[in-house]
């Protein structure tokens, strides 16, 4: 199943499931989605379920956390997230922290979705990964899916959680087709918010990364293997909250860590990773802690510079 | 609408309508039309009077297509006629959805509301225009070979709505809904209530008892007014200043203080400074600090209760200032797309902040704003309670029975600073605020005409005044005295579940507190 349509059918299936979900969007409703990922579910839903937006995120983001507050699921989608910086407030200020503010009366149930990180020559404006920005926000889940069987699990829990979720998907990946299984298929499936999946075992080091990089990190792990070096790579799926404890477990095991992103280096979601394993798994490193992550640049727009800014 | 045109001596002309506005339009072009024969003076009469005529024929024509097209789209039967707007009953039919239970009233809504504006024409339009119409998506669109600017505003302002003039009598012929003793008696106090609550909270921040407050001085006709015309199944979205809204809902003192004081018994836990009150109970939504952020939220709601159908629309409130805010554009915009059941009402009082409201914008106020966004709009006497509450209630009823938003601007003044962080001296004459304060006071003015119906006396005055400040006194004295927030409060509410890793800090700041205690003050207790 491609991931486009493990999304596809996540959202169906939970739309189906439950009244109270709808979509909101650019091009999602008449244009089948700008990616596809909604493609059918206007002439299942009628117009008031999926519904086209006018071009204003911070219109329609407000919109749909007005509407969570008063009890439906919105499942917001941003062309990219690099538009959600027009409405980061939004996602903020009106939706992460209201909860809190609150003190419990006003729960936001709502998933922002959209593709995140880069695509292939989009540019600095298209291309940035907003996994640590919003990961650093209490009040906020942040989840990122690889394979389809995390986009449909992964997104069902979003959808189902009645805290906000920002769901970052992958454009890169939407045509990619995984094995699924029977388990997965089902329109009960749900996989659990911040546990990591350990994608391939591994005893002499750890490769922690998320999203279009998991793919990436199999094939170093079997250029690995040919050379007699077992790596053990980790799909850490959930960001925020994130999955110290399998993440140390396996450092424990191993000894030695490389966390890998597609985003900016400073302040990512690596540096993170290393600073929970510098503080709860110092004593079992045999190596200071390798980040490899995108380049310290905004993203070039000509092919061989975006080649060279990303890890290869 | 009718319109008849008198030519008097030569030039001059002068036109009675029982439409205000479009008589500035007819004298607009007279004047161009004078003006320019002026020019034409040097030549000989009688091509003149022909010339005249000429223009007056083909004017006249233009004017009166104008002015129906004016009133069209511009919606003005609904602020100049006497409410002759008919409820619409809702149609319900089955829609697309054939998955789902609910029925959806939305499809055939949404050819509804196109359908409201097509309002009889009371002036033919000639057949010549009809055929000079040309197809762009959106619609038909006449055309014209006079190249005409709209101009930026009319030059006279859409004219503010009222019932009771300054000496609180009911201006004869108004328009109002009628209000009932019990009804009237209860906004006063309530309004009195607000004054005395705003003034002893100021005090208490004053003191340093309080970190922060924010008052309503000037208007509390606004606050209680538009409360009083809701229903409490209504979803209001304040700004920061409806703490009214509130209190009529049944929001005590008591609660107030409390949030103030940051106390155990907040409802808000002691999470936000003084001011953001909120009550899921009230179906008043906790304040938030950001401006107009409640504006798209509040079209979220208005849809999210269309869409369960409910009999109850979104209330929001937003001041002058905050409809700069991008906010503004997508709440109103969107509202009107989804035909949302949203009532937007703007208190215009005059600063925000600092920043007069020459400097905030260029148009005739907000009220103006509405049509731009196909949105029905009335401009209000905001310190007027009986304007106040006609309009909210009829906005009201139109947004829940027509499923569409509207707006209200009502026209006030901020009398207070902006917060205690202000001092509004500063950057306004006293004497201004001074001259609203006694002059223009809406309790004052609402008082006169309730005693003037014999409803009230100077002794259920005092009592009541007295009666609220020992109240006040009373509650602020025990929320300072009651304790503060477990500190398990710290941790809670960020998710909808508590994480591991906030229940590990919950868990080692228990600790910490129970190996230390001398180092942390006497009721931080976890």
């Amino acid at each position: 199943m491609t991931v486009r349509d493990a999304l596809n059918s996540a959202i169906d299936e939970e739309m189906s499931a439950d009244p109270k979900v709808f979509v909101m969007g650019e091009e999602v409703g008449q244009y089948q989605g700008a990616y596809k990922i909604t493609k059918g579910l206007l002439e299942k839903y009628g117009p008031e379920r999926v519904y086209d937006t006018p071009i204003t995120e911070a219109g329609f983001t407000g919109i749909g956390v007005g509407a969570a507050y008063a009890g439906l699921k919105p499942v917001v989608e941003f062309m990219t997230f690099n538009f959600s910086m027009q409405a980061i407030d939004h996602i903020i200020n009106s939706a992460a922290k209201s909860n809190y503010m609150s003190a419990g009366q006003i729960n936001v149930p709502i998933v922002f979705r959209g593709p995140n990180g880069a695509a292939a020559g989009v540019g600095a404006q298209h291309s940035q990964c907003y996994a640590a920005w919003y990961a650093s926000v209490p009040g906020l889940k942040v989840l990122a899916p690889y394979s389809a069987e995390d986009a449909r699990g992964l997104l069902k829990a979003a959808i189902r959680d009645p805290d906000p979720v920002v769901f970052l998907e992958n454009e890169l990946l939407y045509g990619e087709s995984f094995p699924i299984s029977e388990e997965a298929l089902d329109s009960s499936f749900c996989l659990p918010i911040g546990k990591a999946k350990i994608e391939r075992e591994g005893k002499d080091v750890t490769i922690t990364t998320f999203s279009k990089m998991v793919g990436f990190a199999l094939k170093a792990a079997e250029k690995l293997a040919e050379e007699g070096i077992s790596a053990e790579v980790i799909n850490l799926r959930s960001i925020r909250p994130l999955d110290r404890a399998t993440i140390n477990a396996s450092v424990r095991k191993t000894s030695r860590l490389v966390t890998v992103e597609e985003g900016f280096p400073q302040h990512g979601v690596c540096a993170e990773i290393c600073a929970s394993v510098v503080e709860e798994s110092f004593s079992y490193l045999d190596a200071p802690v390798e980040r490899i992550a995108g380049a310290d640049v905004p993203m070039p727009y000509a092919a061989n510079l975006e080649r060279l800014a990303l890890p290869q | 609408l009718r319109m008849t045109c008198q030519v008097r001596q030569g030039n001059t002309c002068t036109c009675r309508s029982s439409n205000p506005l479009p008589i500035y339009i007819v004298k607009n072009n007279f004047f161009l039309l004078s003006s320019s024969l002026n020019l034409l003076q040097p030549f000989s009469s009688p091509i003149l009077l022909v010339l005249f005529f000429a223009y007056m024929a083909i004017w006249f024509a233009r004017s009166r297509n104008l002015v129906s097209t004016m009133r069209h789209n511009l919606g003005l039967s609904a602020i100049f006629v006497k409410r002759d707007y008919s409820p619409r009953p809702v149609v319900f039919t089955n829609s697309q959805l054939s998955s789902t239970v609910f029925l959806s009233p939305v499809t055939s809504l949404r050819h509804e509301s196109t359908a409201v504006e097509k309002q009889p024409e009371l002036v033919q339009q000639s057949d010549e225009e009809d055929a000079q119409e040309l197809n762009f998506p959106g619609g038909k669109v006449g055309y014209t070979s006079e190249m005409k600017f709209i101009p930026g505003s009319t030059s006279r302002r859409i004219p503010c709505y009222r019932v009771l003039d300054e000496d609180g009598k009911i201006i004869p012929d108004s328009d109002f809904i009628p209000v009932s003793e019990t009804l009237a008696v209860r906004m006063y106090e309530q309004m009195a209530t607000l004054q005395v609550m705003d003034h002893i909270f100021y005090e208490a921040q004053r003191q340093g008892r309080i970190s922060f407050y924010l008052t309503s001085v000037g208007e509390e006709a606004i606050n209680i007014a538009s409360a009083a015309a809701l229903s409490s199944d209504d979803v209001v979205l304040p700004q920061y200043r409806e703490p009214g809204v509130l209190l009529w809902r049944g929001f005590t003192l008591e609660e107030f203080a409390n949030q103030c004081f940051g106390n155990k018994a907040d409802y808000g836990k002691g999470r936000q400074m003084p001011i953001h009150y909120g009550s899921n109970r009230l179906n008043y939504f906790t304040i938030s600090s950001p401006i107009a952020t409640q504006l798209p939220q509040a079209a979220g709601v208005g849809y999210s209760l269309k869409m369960e159908k409910k009999n109850a629309c979104a209330v929001t409130f937003i001041g002058d200032g905050g409809t700069s805010e991008g906010d503004f554009h997508a709440g109103l915009n969107f509202a009107a797309v989804m035909e949302a059941p949203v009532v937007f009402i703007c208190r215009n009082n005059g600063w925000a902040i600092s920043t007069h409201i020459s400097e905030q914008f260029r148009s005739d106020g907000i009220v103006v704003k509405g049509q731009a966004y196909g949105i029905r709009s009335i401009r209000v006497d905001g310190n007027d309670a009986l304007a106040v509450y006609s309009a909210v209630r009829s906005a009201r009823e139109m947004a829940v029975t027509e499923q569409r938003p509207v707006l209200i601007e009502a026209m006030t003044y901020r009398v207070g600073h902006h917060s205690t962080s202000d001092d509004s001296t500063k950057y306004r004459a006293a004497d201004e605020i001074q001259y609203w304060k006694n002059s223009r006071n809406p309790v004052n003015r609402f008082k006169k005409w309730v005693e003037d119906n014999g409803w009230w006396s100077e002794e259920d005055e005092s009592k009541l005044r007295s009666n609220a400040r020992k109240q006040l006194l009373q509650a602020i004295q025990a929320a300072e005295m009651w304790e503060k927030q477990p500190l398990t409060e710290l941790f809670n509410d960020v998710y909808d579940v508590k994480p591991k890793n906030l229940k590990e800090q919950e868990l080692g700041l228990k600790e910490l507190l129970e190996r230390q205690p001398q180092d942390y003050p006497p009721g931080f207790h976890v």
